[in-house]
């Protein structure tokens, strides 16, 4: 395999894409939204429970997709579980430029684990599938029930 | 790479020999296109296919010294304009087997010419209580121009099933053909199965009962020859780009008799006799049909991807095409976790396969960074996607200037990709 095919395919992007974590409905959230990528028919249903002071207190969901956009959607619900809304929203906004090649991963920064998908930047194509679940959980957040990422 | 040539030495191997790869992916100049280090594989022409220099050379030589626009003007441009205009039609005809020019209608691709019929029929023909039937392995073209003239008008659509192995049920085709049934609209080729469906049968049940046919040839009209007379379907649509001609040209057959009876789909220039505010004449066939300045240097082009393709001979490349086919339904089918979607019996020039445990996508990007281009994703078909219970394919298609080592490639990166996810 060469080495950019490595950077992308990093052994816990292989793990979540295998197991992924949180991959479950939330019976009663306080919010969800159901995200596409026409492209290539992704398609995932993210799910989130708030507590009363507004802290993330259970993140999940379900769907199809690459392994890119199962283990992004994966280490989503693991990267956001206990943050508040605000902080959740600050680590999309890092996220989506780390992937855009436009965030140094090694600077500081919020991502911790994230940062596996820097390698992401080397392929612009992919780029939706990575951030699918990040748009979704901003739909979610933002009382929008389907988010689209043409 | 090794080409394995020691295979039993059937009709198809032998007549593919008679293609002289070499020369013909000199023709293609892309095809030298170097991707991360490796040379193009390009295995995506289901999508697109390739244009020869015939081709391009054609279409600059319209731009560059023949331009002006057809049947507006008297000046000596316009006239040759015309002249190499009705010239594609003609070789359209004959390419086709359509008796009259006529009845070749230029479009600006098959959805275009499918959405021609559809809202002709929504306009003239289509009731509430009637239904338009298509079937299961419908492209997007063909499901949802019907879809919107049904909604329109109150008609239903009918949808024929299909098999595991991907073919059409004749029987339950013929038991959805009913006295409400306007339309039959059917694929001669699946895109995302590469199944050849019987369609002249189709068109004799269909009309046993007086119901026209619409053939979505798109995909057959590449890799085979097509007889719209021996068919006897009512109309027969394709695309320019899919045959190494041009975007922005397709063609529309159609019976005169039908051509007749249907309204105009656009209004404008072109397409009238006499127009007055009170009311417009409309032109006659096929101008009738086609409003506004044409893509002429397009259909020129395409007339040139015609006579590309008469000088190798349909034969020859349909031989071709399928030694390509079942080497790689061979190769891939041999490997451990590989599942090919789409195994009818008559197959034109397409595998479509998913790898277990990796999403097509994925596969997509592994054989891309070895210069490997094949289509990943629901093909337009997301129906058949749904029959199968698979989000989208890996899909691999083959034209006339494929080699059986870049079917060896493709192999390899599947392997690759295998290693990768294990
Ligand atoms: C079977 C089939 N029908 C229709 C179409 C639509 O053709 P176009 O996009 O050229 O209008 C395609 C092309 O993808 C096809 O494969």
């Amino acid at each position: 395999m060469n080495s950019t095919l490595n950077e992308l395919y990093q052994e816990v992007i292989l793990d979540h894409n295998r197991k992924p974590r949180n991959f479950r409905e939330i019976a009663e959230p306080t919010a969800s939204s159901e995200g596409f990528n026409p492209l290539c028919g992704d398609q995932l249903h993210l799910y989130v429970k708030m507590n009363d002071i507004g802290i993330i207190e259970d993140v999940s969901f379900v769907g199809s997709g690459c392994a890119i956009s199962k283990a992004s959607a994966s280490m989503l619900t693991t990267a956001v579980k206990g943050k508040t809304v605000a902080e959740a929203r600050l680590m999309f906004d890092e996220f989506h430029r780390l992937v855009m090649g436009e965030l140094n991963p090694d600077g500081e920064n919020h991502l911790g684990r994230l940062k596996v998908f820097a390698g992401v930047s080397e392929f612009p194509a992919r780029v939706k599938c990575a951030s699918l679940a990040w748009h979704t959980l901003s739909g979610a957040l933002d009382g929008v029930d389907r988010v689209s990422t043409e | 790479m090794a080409t394995v040539s020691n295979q039993v030495d059937t009709a198809a191997t032998t007549a593919a020999t008679k293609i002289d790869s070499e020369r013909i992916r000199a023709d293609f100049p892309v095809l030298e296109t170097v991707v991360n280090g490796n040379r193009l594989v390009y295995l995506d022409s289901a999508a697109t296919s390739h244009k020869p220099m015939a081709v391009v050379d054609r279409l600059a030589r319209f731009m560059s010294h023949e331009n002006a626009t057809v049947r507006r003007g008297v000046h000596y441009l316009s006239e040759r304009a015309t002249f190499a205009h009705d010239q594609a039609r003609s070789k359209v005809a004959a390419f086709i087997g359509a008796g009259d020019p006529r009845q070749v209608i230029f479009t600006r691709g098959t959805t275009d010419s499918i959405n021609l019929v559809a809202a002709g029929f929504e306009r003239s023909i289509l009731k509430p209580g009637d239904e338009v039937l298509i079937t299961h392995m419908e492209h997007h073209a063909n499901i949802v121009p019907w879809q919107m003239a049904c909604e329109r008008s109150g008609a239903k659509l009918v949808v024929a099933p299909i098999t595991e192995a991907g073919e059409l049920d004749l029987e339950a085709l013929e038991a959805e053909m009913s006295e409400r049934t306007r339309i039959v609209a059917v694929t001669h080729v699946s895109n995302a199965l590469g199944t050849i469906n019987p369609v002249k049968a189709i068109i004799e049940m269909a009309h046993a009962r007086g119901i026209p046919v619409l053939v979505d040839g798109a995909q057959a009209v590449p890799h085979m020859k097509v007889d719209v007379g021996d068919l006897g379907c009512d109309f027969y649509a394709f695309s320019g780009h899919k045959m190494l001609g041009p975007t922005g040209i397709g063609v529309l057959f159609g019976t005169t008799e039908w051509l007749e009876r249907l309204p105009p789909y656009q209004g404008g220039g072109d397409m009238i006799l006499s127009v007055t505010f009170e009311k417009t004449v409309y032109n006659v066939i096929p101008h009738k049909f086609e409003a506004g300045t044409p893509a002429i240097a397009e259909a020129i082009g395409l007339g040139a991807a015609i006579d590309y393709m008469n000088a190798i001979g349909l034969d020859a490349i349909s031989a071709h095409e399928h030694d390509l086919l079942e080497y790689a339904t061979a190769q891939l089918g041999a490997i451990e976790g590989v599942r090919l979607i789409g195994t009818a019996r008559e197959k034109a020039a397409v595998v479509s396969f998913t790898v277990e445990g990796i999403h097509p996508h994925d596969i997509g990007t592994i054989l891309d960074q070895d210069g490997i281009a094949i289509r990943v994703g629901h093909h337009c078909a997301q129906p058949v996607m749904q029959f199968y219970g698979v989000p989208a394919t890996a899909r691999a298609s083959f034209a006339v200037y494929n080699t059986r080592a870049e079917v060896d490639a493709l192999v390899t990166g599947v392997q690759k990709c295998i290693e990768v996810f294990r």
